[in-house]
């Protein structure tokens, strides 16, 4: 591995961006700033040939066709699959693509939750998690009679462990819990969780919609049973997003959605299931979008995701230390940019978040502001939104301090605080 | 720098400072409004005499245009009827959503808004007040 002065020298910003035709573009008179990749990242060129090449050259239905256009199909999504497997520590049979983290978050919860879960079975989630984490869940609850159990997270906006433990002392049946807050930034110690998780016989599903884009992430060495991304936010295409499930348990579960594809034999009366991963991929995948997923992947181990994530963390301390010198603004999070990811939630005292995304807006940087899909996280920490600003391997020091002087023209607007 | 047809000078004042904000305790008629979008929330009071309403008051979290808009409805529907503050609403919503209506009068605060429409995003901040005041006209 590479020190981190090496990662240093050798990252070259300025030839990740020329790879992003989007970023020439200018809003509203200035240079865009896009810092809003936790919402979903820009794409890169390569990614945006390899759809057009597919569509242009390649185009045909998988694992049906015997002609040359099939063939190269198939070949091109499975080998987008291995390629999303590898990249993640696992095996190519273990990854269903679906259309996102969502999507495979509520393949868990039908599919394993309706075979596995019985009334007072006990649910273990926390309160950082998105809506995408816990809505899945309390449908499945209800239809199974299952009880939800949050664990709280401390007001420095980690994981409660202690809490967790006391969780864990009731035997779940399962615990769901997101890698990198997509709120807090904080990095929950998911190998830790997972290893307490199944000391009590509790499966662990993780969401890892905001940490696969940002940092190495190996799903082998975590041990977990479940871990579900989306594509979207790590380069590739909207649409596309991966499962990772533990071999045996995707070769136990009832399929989610049936059809095509799907089936060995079908009768009048009932069928039987194709090999995994097939089984749970009913009907024609989003074959395009699957190979755009490969080329995203290509492309963040050609930079190199340690690289990436020492840049991000660059970025990040940047953002913190200007951020939390203001006396005005509140930052959201750990402070420590080593415990966390590349985002920062942060609000002005006297300043709703909308109206500052709006100013922002106005010279052309993008961040996001509202409740980011945490409805408790915002209860929580007694705000009703919050904004935030997140960033990627393309973004600079330099757009940092863009983003924190613009942040006087939310002052001008709306006046001092106390003022 | 912003748009100053959206923060126009008067939605600003309004916003730092909202007219009739805080409850009403003897309220006989209120309703709670919330934009699922952004997470604003919003309670308005009204109290009512026969078919007048007497006061009105509202209470909240959200943005400038939110606040400053709640603000406005709660200044304008005073001492108005039922009927003719759901007039109002009609003529306040066609206006937000850009479909014909009987424009405001420039120095009434609440032709203000009108800015507002060239924000898709917002138009639900300026609305919402008056969705809630409709909720409780309605019912």
């Amino acid at each position: 591995m590479m020190t981190s002065l090496q990662t240093q020298l050798k990252y070259d910003v300025e030839a990740i961006r020329a790879d992003f035709p989007i970023l020439q573009r200018r809003v509203n008179g200035h240079p865009l700033v896009y810092l809003d990749n936790a919402a979903t990242s820009q794409k890169p060129r390569q990614v945006i040939d390899a759809l057009v090449h597919y569509y242009e050259f390649t185009n045909a239905n998988v694992h049906r066709g015997l002609h040359t256009l099939a063939e190269e199909a198939t070949e091109a999504y499975e080998s987008a699959r291995a390629k999303v497997a590898r990249f993640i520590g696992a095996e190519p049979e273990s990854v269903v693509f679906t259309r996102n983290a969502t999507e495979a978050i509520n393949l868990v919860a039908y599919a394993w939750g309706l075979a596995n879960l019985k009334s007072g079975d006990r649910i273990v989630l926390t309160e950082m998690e998105h809506h995408s984490n816990i809505v899945p869940w309390q449908l499945i609850a209800r239809l199974t009679g299952a009880q939800l159990h949050y664990v709280p997270f401390t007001p420095e906006g980690e994981m409660d462990m202690e809490a967790l433990d006391n969780a864990l002392r009731q035997e779940p049946k399962l615990v769901a819990i997101v890698h990198v807050s997509n709120v807090l930034g904080t990095v929950n110690p998911v190998e830790e969780i997972t290893r307490k998780a199944h000391a009590v016989g509790a499966k662990v599903l993780i969401d890892g919609a905001q940490a696969v884009p940002h940092k190495p992430v190996d799903v082998t060495r975590i041990g977990c049973d479940f871990y579900a991304f989306s594509g979207h936010k790590m380069l590739a295409p909207t649409g596309i997003g991966a499962l990772y499930a533990r071999r045996e348990l995707l070769e136990e579960m009832p399929p989610f959605m049936g059809g095509g594809s799907m089936i060995r034999r079908v009768t009048h009366e009932f069928s039987t299931w194709a090999d995994i991963p097939t089984k749970f991929e009913a009907g024609t995948p989003n074959i395009a979008d699957a190979i755009g997923f490969g080329a995203a992947v290509d492309y963040l181990q050609h930079v190199g995701m340690e690289a990436i994530r020492q840049h991000e963390q660059r970025l990040t301390a940047e953002a913190l230390r200007l951020l939390e010198a203001e006396e005005d603004i509140v930052v959201y999070g750990p402070r420590d940019p080593q415990r966390r990811c590349g985002l920062v939630s942060f609000n002005f005292k006297h300043v709703h978040p909308h109206d500052v995304a709006q100013v922002l807006d106005a010279r052309g940087i993008a961040i996001r502001a509202g409740h980011h899909c945490c409805q408790i996280i915002m209860r929580r920490l007694d705000v009703t939104a919050t904004a935030r600003a997140s960033f990627y391997l393309y973004n600079t020091i330099e757009e940092i301090h863009t983003f924190v002087e613009a942040l006087d023209d939310v002052r001008k607007v709306f006046g001092k605080y106390g003022g | 720098m912003v748009d100053d047809e959206l923060y126009r000078e008067i939605i600003l004042e309004h916003y730092h400072h909202p007219r009739y904000k805080g409850a009403l305790p003897d309220a006989n008629l209120t309703a709670e409004g919330m934009n699922p979008l952004c997470g604003d929330e919003l309670t308005l009071y009204l109290k009512t005499d026969g078919d007048r309403i007497v006061e009105a008051r509202f209470d909240g979290r959200g943005c400038s245009i939110s606040q400053a808009s709640a603000s406005m409805l709660t200044e304008a529907i005073r001492g108005l009827t039922v009927d003719e503050a759901k007039a109002l609403l009609e003529r306040v919503k066609a206006m937000l959503t850009g479909s014909p209506h009987e424009p405001f009068d420039e120095d009434d605060d609440l032709s203000a808004l009108e800015g507002v429409k060239k924000y898709p995003v917002r138009i639900k901040c300026a609305l919402l007040a008056w969705t809630t005041l409709e909720e409780i006209l309605h019912k």
